[in-house]
């Protein structure tokens, strides 16, 4: 039983074409996504099997797109899979019913597209999650900034990772709430754990000693490695009349002078920042 | 052993990936921390100019193996407004986006070689070089 290609493929588009109403009901059933998704991906094969003259690039991009929306709203990657392949067992049913061998031959050709489909909707699926791990990952590796109360009347935020203005806002929000519930005067701001320091680190760490100010509090901003500096100058940044210390213990011990506790030794300061430190 | 990369900026996130990977460079070719440093400083001014001023781009990645010493040479290029005056682009503290106005004066002072290549409604293009010691 031979049947001739174009024949086989024009009966089982025509199938696809007007069996519309059943095919989406069943292929909506079996799959589980939702109606509407169905149809636009209907549609957009509809046009490429008939007026795109086989061009997918369209259906490409919308699978593409329902994948990346399923990985945010957390679809299992067989679930995101069963959305195209249960296309096949829909039509599948149509091409029983119709019985004739160029239904079923065609049904061979129409399910290898299918697969094909199928299988990119993975590949974006598997794409999509990857890119959103590592989004994921940066933003754990920059987003943990606790502020810490080191001694009566001084707070510090040791700054780890890259400064975004979301993230700084963050931690400028945190800073100045700490500042207010502890009622302190001085602010530590290390850097130690930033690992460049450009024109928009320097404006927010600028903007958030400001901000401190304003509120009455004084910021001494620590931990400026060497070559950080190097940068900083080189840059041309200027961080004006703000106090700059080398490390943590300098700070502490400035902003304790400056708040009037007596100190005897800088030993003394750096215990202190050790047993406040987690 | 590495082949010129590109590497798309589109988002904050791919100015941090460019930073993690010209310091991953920088240290592989040998270059001092304060070197390390002013190459990832500038790529970040940089990226984020692209970024910001023009909507998006990319960068264009390469070791450099010359004569006596390697180098890394970064192009970053996009296709957005273009700048209508270079030399006030380059003055430091001038800013058109409430910026400090230091990124790109700044960069030219954190490499060895600076070319910038803009026109308005040609995009930018901006190749900077870090030689090792
Ligand atoms: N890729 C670009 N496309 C278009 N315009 C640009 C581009 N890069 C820089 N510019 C223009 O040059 C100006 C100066 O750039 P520069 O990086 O020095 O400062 P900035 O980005 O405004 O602030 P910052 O100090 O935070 O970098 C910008 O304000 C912008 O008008
Ligand atoms: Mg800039």
């Amino acid at each position: 039983m031979t049947v001739p290609d174009e024949a086989a493929k024009r009966r089982i588009v025509d199938l696809f074409l007007s069996e519309e109403e059943r095919l989406l009901r069943r292929w909506t059933q079996l799959s589980g996504a939702s109606p509407d998704e169905l149809r636009d991906l209907y549609q957009a094969l509809r046009t490429a099997l008939v007026d795109g003259a086989g061009d997918f690039a369209d259906v490409r991009g919308l699978l593409a797109e329902l994948s990346r929306a399923r990985v945010r709203q957390g679809h299992t990657p067989s679930d995101t899979a069963r959305m195209v392949f249960s296309l096949k067992e829909a039509l599948y049913e149509a091409a029983e019913a119709d019985g004739g061998p160029e239904a079923l031959r065609g049904f061979v050709w129409f399910s290898q597209l299918v697969d094909d489909l199928g299988l990119y909707t993975f590949e974006t699926y598997t794409a999509a999650r990857e890119k959103i791990i590592l989004d994921q990952a940066e933003q754990l590796l920059e987003l943990s900034t606790p502020v810490v109360k080191l001694w009566e009347g001084i707070v510090a935020v040791p700054l780890v990772g890259t400064l975004d203005s979301a993230r700084t806002q963050v931690v400028m929000e945190k800073l100045l709430q700490t500042l207010v519930e502890t009622g302190s005067e001085h602010a530590v701001i290390d850097i130690t754990g930033v690992p460049a320091v450009d024109t928009q680190v320097a404006q927010h760490l600028l903007k958030t000693v400001v901000a401190a100010r304003l509120m009455g509090a004084e910021c001494v901003i620590s931990g400026i490695r060497p070559q950080i500096a190097h940068t900083i100058v080189t840059l041309g940044i200027e961080f004006g009349d703000i106090v700059t210390k080398a490390s943590l213990a300098d700070a502490l011990s400035y902003a304790l002078r400056r708040s009037g506790v007596e100190i005897t030794g800088a030993e003394r300061a750096r215990i202190a920042v050790r047993a406040e430190r987690p | 052993m590495n082949g010129p990369t590109e590497m798309p900026i589109a988002t904050n996130g791919d100015v941090v990936l460019v930073r993690q990977k010209v310091r991953g460079l920088a240290a592989e070719i040998g270059l001092s921390l304060v070197d390390q440093t002013k190459i990832v400083t500038a790529a970040s001014e940089l990226a984020r100019n692209a970024l910001v001023h023009a909507g998006g781009g990319r960068v264009h990645i390469e070791v450099l193996h010359g004569a006596r010493r390697p180098g890394l040479r970064l192009v970053f290029s996009d296709e957005g407004p273009g700048i209508p005056d270079l030399e006030q682009a380059l003055t430091e503290g001038w800013s058109t986006g409430g910026g400090l106005g230091l990124g790109l004066s700044g960069s030219r002072r954190l490499v060895d070689e600076f070319d910038l290549v803009s026109a308005p409604g040609e995009g930018t293009r901006v190749t900077v070089t870090k030689w090792a010691r």
